[in-house]
């Protein structure tokens, strides 16, 4: 028992470590100067931790780029809000309506429907991008952040689909039939009942589309142009287009920066992610 | 005509009937229940009526209006469920006034009318808290509030009482009873419990396989049950059957199984028509009489279950079961004398369990 619990926690050590030491290395690599990463080793803790990396990969660095802007993540992180916010809230809200019809109303051809649905999940985005360019583009939206939004929405109803409609599966019939008794119809029953209940798959839905689309590159790459560029394109072209040495401690700053939303959504709403998970959620 | 009226209704899934040319007629008033096991079609012939599901063919009033293609909110009809079915993200007082809101009635109005039913059936305490934070006995509570708030013509309740326990059953079986005597509105009940349909109804209409086998008073519907099905679906412990003729002895008629003579004591006078023909005599537990005048049986069991004991004998080829007080206990392996009580007795056609009425 004692060598089973030491083997266990063994494990669970080694396994923490190998995930953590990537996040250790990056923060202090980006807490440390030039000087530093240059004469030491990449273990070592920053013998006079600065945030100035930090600055530099937000604010740009202006003397080292051309033209009038200074390259830093700020403004394609606001760019990166204006993608995430609607896209976010139409996919779930659609795939939360679509769930709810496919799995409660009986309509001829929901299953087959949801087939095709599911099947769409599975292809990769590969496959689809340059039928994808073409659409967006017939619409006249290509190259801007409202045809990235369209993708991106067109992507993740899908999923949000299957979620919804797995979770409305569950509800009592009887907990219906109640409802259509009451005077309940489509968008009612829909507003005052099931919304309610499905709030920690909503809770999750929005976790993972949240986390799909921040952490996207190739559609943002792909869609979004000059002006639709999300923070995963700037943080490429930051790492990958300086001059002269190799900044590592802004490289480092700037991924920390472009991971931080998605890191500080799972810490604020780990307990509510579970609950979710465990309701049945990505069950099917 | 007011109550409910079931003309000709049928219900098939794909083409298969499950149900055909059902013909109900339920008084203003009235509480009916329908009584049958499990598949006998009670539950889908209460989605019918309320529009829960549609009917296949036939016509469905309430209240004189046809209501067979309306959905049911607009039927005017309230309907109670096994598993309470109250929203789970909703207070009590919003599970009451959901209907009413959904209407379109003013808030204070519903607040008023909600606070009358919370008061009505003493759940006004509870009116703020969640159903999840409820006992099963307190949900059905709330649950039939949010039927009552309505004010409905009629109410229909799916097995409502099937969730609790025995104790609470009873009492809530009794809640229910004094609810329909003050109200006084029409009730449509199902149940596979003979005991809450022999107490609550005023009229029980027993179905099997899709059909009506009986629909009559609950006095009647024990007494004198319309065929072998009726007979030994209601009544615990069940009916007993015995196949064989009746025959003459000297002045008296016996039941003859072949195996053996069952004497019968005030026989009706239209019984000695019968004499000679095949048939299934059905006698209640209760009509087995101890009597030394009667025929030898041996004593196979004896279940004292408190106000009585259920005595379950080997006669004339047969094995019966008799009711009787406790008074004197029976012991297994020992002798009893019975006879049958020919004046509350049952007779059936043996081809197709009908039964025959003495004139």
């Amino acid at each position: 028992m004692q060598y089973n619990r030491l083997a266990l926690y063994g494990l669970l050590g080694i396994a923490a470590l190998m995930v953590l030491s990537p996040v250790f290395i990056m923060v202090s690599t980006s807490l440390k100067s030039m000087d530093e990463i240059r004469n030491g080793s990449i273990f070592t803790l920053p013998a006079d931790p600065g945030f100035a990396a930090w600055g530099k990969a937000w604010f740009g660095d202006c003397a080292k780029t051309l033209g009038d802007k200074c390259g830093g993540l700020s403004s394609s992180f606001l760019t990166s809000v204006k993608i995430v916010i609607p896209a976010l809230a139409l996919s779930v809200g659609l795939g939360a309506i679509t769930g709810y019809a496919l799995a409660v109303w009986k309509m001829k051809g929901a299953n087959l429907m949801f087939a095709a649905l599911l099947v769409g999940m599975f292809i990769p985005p590969q496959v689809t991008l340059y039928p994808l360019i073409i659409m967006i583009r017939e619409l006249g939206i290509f190259g801007s952040i409202g045809g990235l939004i369209l993708v991106h929405v067109i992507w993740g109803i899908a999923f949000t689909t299957m979620m919804f409609r797995n979770f409305f599966k569950t509800v009592p019939q009887d907990l219906l039939k109640a409802a259509r008794i009451d005077g309940a119809g489509f968008w009612r029953l829909f507003w005052h009942v099931m919304l309610p209940l499905s709030l920690p798959i909503l809770g999750v839905a929005m976790i993972l589309q949240f986390t799909y689309i921040w952490n996207d590159f190739l559609l943002g790459l792909t869609f979004g142009g000059r002006s639709g560029q999300p923070m995963t394109v700037a943080l490429n072209n930051l790492v990958g287009s300086q001059f002269g040495e190799k900044e590592y401690n802004v490289d480092m700053a700037a991924t920390m920066l472009t991971a931080l939303p998605t890191l500080a959504v799972y810490l604020l709403s780990g307990r509510l992610f579970v609950r979710g998970i465990a309701a049945g959620a990505v069950k099917g | 005509m007011n109550g409910v009226e079931l003309c000709n209704v049928t219900k098939a899934y794909a083409g298969l009937t499950v149900m055909e040319n059902i013909n109900l007629e339920i008084a203003d008033g009235d509480f009916l229940v329908l009584l049958g096991p499990s598949g006998c079609g009670k539950s889908t012939l209460l989605n019918m009526i309320a529009g829960l599901e549609p009917a296949t063919g036939g016509a469905i009033h309430i209240n004189g209006r046809d209501v067979t293609d309306l959905e049911p909110d607009e039927r005017d009809i309230a309907m109670v469920f096994q598993s309470y079915a109250l929203y789970p993200t909703m207070s009590v007082r919003k599970n009451i006034g959901f209907g009413l809101k959904m209407r379109g009635m003013p808030k204070d109005e519903i607040e008023q009318k909600v606070a009358e039913v919370g008061d009505l059936l003493q759940i006004g305490p509870l009116l703020d808290r969640k159903p999840s934070q409820l006992s099963g006995g307190q949900q059905q509570r709330v649950a039939i509030g949010r039927a009552l708030v309505r004010e409905p013509s009629v109410f229909l309740f799916d097995e409502p009482l099937s969730n609790l326990d025995a104790k609470l059953r009873a009492d809530m079986r009794i809640e229910l009873k004094r609810l329909h005597e003050r109200l006084g509105r029409t009730i449509v009940y199902v149940t596979h419990d003979q005991i809450e349909a022999m107490t609550l109804a005023t009229r029980v209409v027993v179905l099997d396989r899709g059909a009506v086998q009986q629909a009559d008073t609950p006095e009647n519907v024990y007494r004198r049950p319309a065929n072998r099905f009726v007979a030994s679906f209601v009544g615990a412990p069940t009916m007993n059957f015995i196949d064989g003729k009746l025959m003459q002895s000297g002045d008296d008629i016996v039941f003859d199984s072949g195996a053996g003579a069952l004497p019968l004591v005030d026989v009706p006078v239209g019984a000695r028509d019968l004499i000679g023909r095949s048939l299934t005599l059905g006698a209640r537990p209760e009509h087995l009489l101890f009597d030394p005048a009667g025929i030898a049986s041996r004593v196979l069991l004896a279940e004292p279950t408190g106000p009585d004991q259920y005595v379950r004998l080997a006669v004339a080829g047969s094995e019966l079961t008799a009711r009787i007080g406790p008074e004197q206990p029976f012991k297994s392996g020992t002798d009893a004398r019975i006879l049958i009580d020919g004046a509350r007795m049952s007779l059936f056609e043996p081809q197709n369990g009908q039964a025959i009425t003495l004139g």
